[in-house]
């Protein structure tokens, strides 16, 4: 029983050692939303939605969030943004949104559903995903035209679809999809099984599949890029904990982030 | 009822004319009958023989057989689409073979759409028809063999006709179960209007952007399905 007690003890320490250690390590974190938080009492739990192509790099952010604001627990669900959208707008209780297009974005603001004004944090573009190997040695998006070549994009309702409408309208390539999914993710994962010979997603996922396919990249890409934006919902059920996220979000160590995972800076 | 009548409420009654003649609503409702149809008589063909077999006949490991009928009931759709692309997609077991030797793949064709929606409603005309078989008495069928008659047609003049009303229920839950399949379509065949996109497909597509275009679309199909299941007569069904 003693032994037990003292290890809970030392556990109890190495936490508040390395959460410490945490935020001295970035005085810049630190110094932006370490105090600020601390100061406005933010506790509890945090609920983010987040368009699908944020996955890994939000997951990693909300880690790090925890790690500065210990008494602040994240939430994420990620999916199709227009979805989400739809979800906010049927009441769903969150607290940040964070959307791959301007466009998703202005259905919640239209519905009165933002707590604020939108903020630009990054911006996505989109690649050519290929299986490994590029074994069809697709190069380019007339090539996705191309005979006997199946392709995969996403449905225009969802941004990356969007996006993609506007890639091909600029190269004026003719491509038939052999199927319109529901968010970026479906698309690539028909990629990495093998069903389809491309699909048209964004650089960050192709990045976080590195494993299974191939980005190839393609200039017409330049002209359809997605500003992200993020806000915090006006019936959010933690305001203190929404205006943290949104902060840490905006901050380098944050940003360093989500560049790694391919996103540009807004 | 509730949820029914929630739809029936909130429906746009003043746009619904115009939305009803959109093309991709008609080109959905089409896509959604004929494949819940075709997969329907594909569950017949292949499920009145299998329900035979598990309900007449003894064989080690029957009882693992009937599991493994059942399991597309409690697998979630989704899972059971992955689990065909596996089998039947390109680099699957069987459709690598396919897409080699005759370069026809399921995945994306609206035979597609009939193998996803005939996988998840299998069980449901396995299950009503081995019930009948186990309730209709074999004596008759004995009857008919002391009398002459070969295995096949005592099967079609004898038991058929005793297991009819089973056989038509069975039927009618296996055609709704696949017209409301959504899941495996999705990730088996994808969605493609016109070849692919059914009516469940539709309205989730439809509530992405437009929540009066998916309430539309699901009160079509509601009235369509109500429609069909009630113009079946009940003397078909067995109910007297």
């Amino acid at each position: 029983m003693r032994a037990r007690r003292w290890a809970a003890v030392a556990v109890a320490g190495l936490l508040a050692t390395a959460g410490c250690a945490a935020a001295d390590e970035d005085p810049a974190a630190a110094g932006a939303s370490g105090p600020a938080a601390a100061g406005s009492g933010a506790t509890g739990p945090v609920t983010v939605l987040a368009a699908a192509s944020l996955t890994e790099s939000f997951t990693a952010i909300g880690t790090k969030f925890e790690q500065l604001h210990p008494a602040l627990e994240v939430t994420f669900s990620f999916g199709g943004s227009s979805g989400l959208a739809q979800q906010i707008g049927s009441g769903a209780p969150a607290d940040v949104f964070a959307a791959a297009s301007p466009a998703t974005m202005k259905t919640v603001t239209d519905a009165g559903a933002a707590g604020g004004t939108p903020v630009t944090f990054v911006r996505n573009q989109l690649v050519i995903a290929v299986p490994k190997g590029n074994p069809k040695r697709l190069t380019s998006l007339s090539a996705l035209a191309g005979p006997g070549v199946k392709v995969a994009l996403c449905a225009p309702q969802v941004p990356c679809g969007a996006a993609a409408q506007n890639a091909l309208a600029g190269a004026g390539a003719q491509v038939t999809p052999v199927t319109l999914e529901q968010d970026v993710k479906a698309a690539l994962a028909k990629v990495k099984l093998g069903e389809v010979d491309a699909a048209l997603v964004y650089r960050t996922d192709a990045r976080a599949a590195a494993a299974d396919v191939d980005g190839v990249e393609f200039p017409e890409s330049a002209g359809a890029i997605n500003d992200y934006p993020i806000v915090a919902l006006r019936d959010a059920p933690n305001p203190a904990g929404a205006a943290a996220f949104l902060s840490f979000v905006q901050t380098p160590e944050a940003q360093q982030i989500l560049t790694d995972a391919g996103f540009q800076r807004p | 009822m509730l949820p029914l009548a929630g739809l029936l409420i909130r429906a746009p009654w003043t746009s619904l004319p115009q939305r009803l003649t959109e093309p991709g609503v008609l080109a959905a409702l089409r896509l959604s009958l004929l494949t819940a149809s075709l997969a329907t008589v594909a569950c017949l063909l292949l499920g009145v023989p299998l329900a035979w077999v598990l309900a007449r006949t003894r064989f080690p490991g029957r009882r693992l057989v009937r599991a493994l009928v059942t399991v597309p009931l409690v697998l979630p759709p989704v899972v059971g689409g992955v689990a065909l692309l596996l089998v039947f997609g390109r680099r699957g077991l069987v459709g690598g073979w396919l897409d080699a030797t005759f370069g026809f793949s399921l995945p994306f064709s609206t035979a597609g759409v009939v193998v996803a929606e005939a996988f998840v409603a299998m069980p449901f005309l396995v299950i009503s028809v081995e019930g009948a078989l186990r309730g209709a008495d074999a004596r008759f069928e004995e009857a008919a063999a002391t009398l002459g008659a070969s295995r096949w047609t005592a099967f079609r003049r004898v038991t058929l006709p005793l297991i009819g009303p089973g056989v038509a229920a069975g039927a009618v839950l296996c055609w709704a179960r696949a017209l409301g399949e959504f899941g495996a379509t999705i990730t088996f065949a994808g969605n493609f209007p016109g070849r692919t996109q059914t009516m469940p497909l539709a309205v989730y597509l439809a509530l992405e952007q437009d929540l009066d275009a998916a309430i539309v679309l699901s009160l079509v199909l509601l009235v369509v399905s109500v429609a069909i299941l009630a113009g079946l007569r009940d003397r078909w069904l067995g109910v007297s």
